[in-house]
């Protein structure tokens, strides 16, 4: 069944009754039902037990999980647009948990794990695909980066390995590995358990999960101010009402500092555009996820057919979610580059979401100077693969009131008591 | 391609720039008797606003000077600076 009509019964449909008569309009009794809704659009209430704005990925996943482990469902998720309509739509979809330090491969790795279970906890097809990453070497610095991080991710229980050129070309045969290229492929990093995933379907399975737990999804709902009594977040401010809150949690990805602004919080985030792009529909040639820092890009092909590509954030702070050209240019050679035979294809679309940049390419997460409110932001450029890890611990940090210990060494607190975790290049990090 | 007015050479293709991120922050004027905080909030934090943006650009393809400029951060859109020639957007 098709999760874009879950109603609707293509291959079952009787022959003799057509949905669609050609040349003229259908009667209404020949029309197909309209599918079912996969969740509820509720008012919202006056008063929530949790209130978490942003309805991207991390928002819907955290409702799910505060719902499933915890049983908490007097929650509602605020979204100043449509449900995951920003980076959850725009992202490149790339999952894996190859990160250097022990912090982030700990909280990619539990997000991992979570992912290969995902498509029978939410019941809905989520297309999940572990066909591996490859992350190429293509300097001996870059080796000698690549054969630690392997080492790292082993002693960490990630799946890991160092192959060579030739095995690069046997994993994925359309790399040019011939040494005559500018910047030769020396080797790479192969994670076997990566993999990509349809992101519209993930985001409306947590979202189904959410709602038909009794979470309201509330959408068109911008937060415009908060209520504060003392070193407590008593509510939210909302283009449809005040709405009281228990917990508030910040999940808003690039826009976070817009609202901590309004709290007096300074966060070191800063916003910039990053921008994707897809080929037209190609026949099945690429079976891997390919992604190069040094030849800067990364690639995957869509279950659909298309080649999906990202590369570098643009150089300055931007909310209007596009870039410019000449990132897209560069984007292109330099996979034109890396894969000959992708000269033939032709750009279908680009588009830019806005990341939230740290200074040390880890995430934010946890604590705030309100008791009761919670941070979860600065995922950057590589935030779609943690959604349902991030969501679990979000959600266990909500209902303990204590961060999750996977989330605690991403404290706001690190960049004064200089416990970075630093992932700039470490990690793979296409950034 | 958005074209940005350098003071000292006028209008010239984005690719010629470095960005430098927020304008106006100083260096502290004695360092060492910042607390931890404060010297974090000097190293590390800095505005991330949405509109309009005070910043810090380099002409570093042309004459590799430093300057101001004021941009809003939704449209990409440059003010004209003051006192220079040319258009910025």
């Amino acid at each position: 069944m098709s999760p874009r009509t879950p109603g609707s019964n293509r291959s079952g449909a009787d022959a003799s009754t057509p949905h669609f008569v050609r040349g003229g309009r259908p009667a209404s009794d020949q029309l197909p039902d309209h599918p079912d809704f996969l969740w509820r659009n509720p008012e919202p209430k006056k008063s929530y037990d949790v209130v978490i704005i942003g309805g991207g990925g991390h928002g819907l996943a955290t409702a799910h999980y505060l719902a499933k482990n915890h049983g908490i469902t007097n929650v509602a998720v605020l979204e100043k647009g449509w449900l995951a309509g920003g980076n959850m739509a725009r992202n490149t979809t790339i999952i894996r948990s190859n990160y250097l330090w022990d912090e982030s491969s700990a909280i990619y790795e539990h997000s991992l794990k979570l992912w290969e279970g995902l498509e029978e906890d939410l019941g809905y097809p989520i297309l999940f695909s572990q066909r591996g990453v490859l992350n190429l070497a293509h300097s001996l610095q870059d080796v000698r980066d690549s054969v630690r991080r392997v080492e790292a991710n082993k002693l960490n229980g990630v799946d890991a390995e160092w192959v060579d050129a030739d095995e690069v070309r046997k994993i994925c045969p359309i790399v040019n590995t011939s040494a005559d290229i500018r910047y030769p492929v020396l080797g790479a990093t192969y994670q076997p358990r990566a993999g990509i995933a349809k992101h519209d379907y993930v985001a409306w399975g947590f979202a189904r999960r959410a709602s038909e737990a009794g979470i309201d999804l509330i959408q068109g709902c911008e937060v415009t101010g908060f209520t504060t009594d003392g070193d407590r977040v008593s509510g939210v401010q909302t283009a449809l009402g005040d709405i009281a809150a228990g917990q508030v949690l910040l999940c808003a990805s690039g826009h976070t500092s817009v609202l901590t602004d309004m709290l007096g919080i300074r966060v070191p985030i800063q916003s910039h555009p990053l921008q994707a792009l897809v080929s037209e529909l190609l026949e099945p040639v690429h079976p891997t996820i390919v992604m190069s820092n040094a030849v800067h890009v990364y690639v995957s092909q869509a279950h659909k057919g298309e080649l999906v590509m990202g590369a570098g954030v643009d150089s300055y702070n931007g909310f209007g979610q596009r870039g410019a050209f000449h990132i897209i240019e560069r984007q292109m050679a330099a996979a034109v580059e890396l894969f000959p035979v992708f000269a033939r294809a032709h750009l279908l679309r680009s588009w830019g979401g806005i990341v939230d940049t740290t200074p040390d390419a880890s995430p934010i997460v946890g604590r705030t100077p309100y008791e009761n409110l919670f941070l979860n932001c600065g995922w950057g450029t590589g935030g779609f693969k943690s959604t349902p890890g991030i969501g679990w611990c979000l959600a266990d940090t909500i209902a303990h009131g204590e961060p999750h210990p996977y989330v605690a060494p991403f404290a706001l607190d690190r960049f004064v008591t200089g416990a970075l975790v630093d992932e700039h290049g470490a990690a793979a990090v296409a950034h | 391609m958005q074209l940005i007015a350098c003071p000292f050479c006028g209008p010239r293709e984005e690719v010629e720039f470095t960005y430098g991120g927020q304008a106006g922050v100083a260096y502290p004027e004695d360092p060492a008797a910042l607390s931890d905080d404060q010297w974090a909030h000097y190293v590390f934090f800095r505005d991330n606003t949405k509109g309009r943006f005070a910043e810090r650009w380099n002409h570093s393809h042309g004459c590799r000077r430093w300057f101001n400029a004021v941009r809003d951060t939704v449209t990409y859109c440059f003010e004209k600076p003051a006192g220079t020639t040319g258009t910025a957007s």
